[in-house]
């Protein structure tokens, strides 16, 4: 497959573009990478692709672009059929994309609300996201992934978010791991995959971005 | 068609449970419907829907399924016929993006335009009117979302026709511009005149008042 026909536009940190990544490495696409520069001049390929949001990740295959990480994760899945990252029934299918759905509704702004706040509200911020996890614990039950067996869907909508969660204990001062600990053995797990080690950044990296970040929200 | 077991939990005036319903009817599914007492959730809900405690909940075989546009993907996916998504996935991926548009940018805006008054009210309906165009822009110039029929996108986004002819007349604001959004505006014809679209469209005028007593409400509330 030449490369030139699927191009990510990216940023390195953006958990939402690590969905895409992996998901592209789970298929084997080769792929071109176009990083973009979302707090200077964004470039003109980008502002033309996605002019309704104006975010990363959008992946343009064969010039065609595409925007919303959960989206593109199942565009890739419908395009590049084998492995499969969807479970093969109607019913566990519709598990899976509730819990995206869910994750995508709740776990990011969680996060957030962690660092970018200090004293009662971020003692609240902290234990919303325990909540969250602990309802994906619910999701995950005995299983080694979302979807069964295998990592799949849920486990890649999912794990780069957990890239920033150094950032978040670091902030709210607790640990995910003595908390939510089964949450934590499956972090472990899709931490194994090389798809997943390959492309999530180093979690201090991201802390110091995140450092950054609350500097320039004027959060000390 | 028989349903194998197939159960809706709804509410009337659940813009959410109105796609499902559209969905099973596009489908010909039978289907038992039940209508939910939001004030007085059955168990049925919260044993079917335990994160968000909220209709629509599909029960099929026993199993529960939330979430609408997860219940709508189910749906087409266990009765093939009739399909409500494209083939093409790029056709695909374009039908869940402006779903998903219509519930991350305009819900937010309508409701806004129930809870507020005064310049707030008129700044939400100016957000809505401002989504209302970027929607337009996803009919890509065709009659609807699906092209030359309705589809996946148009049964996710056909009660904001309802809906915002509602609100418009409760609430004396203007939300679609006949001049500025013609397609959509032609669009919002042609599904409020489609007999499966409009079959379970809430009745007008209990609608009409269900939002003005929610804003009479919502705003009492604020304004205290």
């Amino acid at each position: 497959m030449a490369k030139e026909d699927v191009l990510l536009l990216d940023f390195w940190v953006s958990p939402f573009c690590s969905r895409v990544k992996i998901a592209l490495a789970e298929k084997g696409v080769a792929y071109q990478q176009r990083g973009e520069d979302i707090f200077g001049g964004k470039s003109e390929l980008f502002l033309k692709s996605n002019p309704i949001y104006q975010k990363v990740p959008v992946l343009l295959h064969d010039g065609k672009p595409m925007c919303e990480s959960t989206n593109i994760v199942q565009y890739i899945d419908e395009t590049w059929p084998s492995p499969p990252l969807l479970p093969s029934s109607a019913y566990d299918r519709a598990r899976a994309r509730f819990w995206a759905d869910f994750i995508d509704k709740k776990l990011f702004d969680a996060g957030g609300n962690i660092w970018k706040t200090k004293g009662e509200d971020q003692a609240a911020a902290k234990k919303e996201l325990i909540q969250i996890l602990k309802y994906l614990e619910g999701g995950l039950g005995d299983k080694d992934y979302f979807g069964g067996d295998s990592f799949g869907f849920v486990d890649i909508i999912a794990i780069p978010l957990t890239n920033w969660f150094f950032a978040y204990e670091k902030f709210g001062n607790f640990k995910v791991e003595e908390e939510c600990p089964k949450f934590a053995a499956w972090t472990k797990r899709c931490l194994g995959r090389e798809s997943v080690a390959k492309t999530l950044p180093d979690p201090q990296q991201v802390f110091e971005f995140v450092s950054m970040m609350r500097k320039m929200h004027g959060i000390e | 068609m028989a349903g194998e077991g197939v159960k809706l939990l709804g509410y009337w005036a659940s813009p959410f449970a109105l796609r499902v319903r559209s969905a099973l009817k596009l489908k010909g599914i039978e289907y038992e419907y039940q209508e939910e007492d939001l004030g007085n959730k059955s168990p049925l809900l919260l044993q079917g829907n335990p994160v968000y405690k909220k209709v629509p909940v599909l029960l099929h075989n026993g199993k529960s399924i939330s979430e609408s546009l997860v219940i709508l993907e189910y749906i087409d996916e266990v009765w093939k016929h009739n399909p409500l998504l494209p083939e093409d996935p790029y056709e695909r991926a374009r039908s869940r993006f402006w779903a998903k548009f219509v519930d991350e940018k305009c819900v937010p805006a309508l409701v806004g335009v129930i809870t507020k008054v005064g310049e707030e009210l008129e700044k939400s309906a100016r957000e809505a009117r401002e989504h209302l165009k970027t929607l337009e822009s996803g009919l890509d110039g065709k009659r609807c979302f699906g092209g030359t029929k309705i589809g996946f996108a148009d049964v996710a986004i056909a009660w904001i026709a309802y809906w915002v002819r509602m609100e418009q007349e409760a609430f004396k604001i203007q939300l679609i511009d006949q001049q500025n959004m013609p397609l959509l505006a032609a669009w919002i014809d042609y599904v409020l005149e489609d007999p499966v679209m409009k079959e379970f469209m809430p009745p007008y005028d209990k609608l009409v008042k269900h939002t003005r007593d929610l804003r009479e409400k919502l705003t009492a509330v604020v304004s205290n």
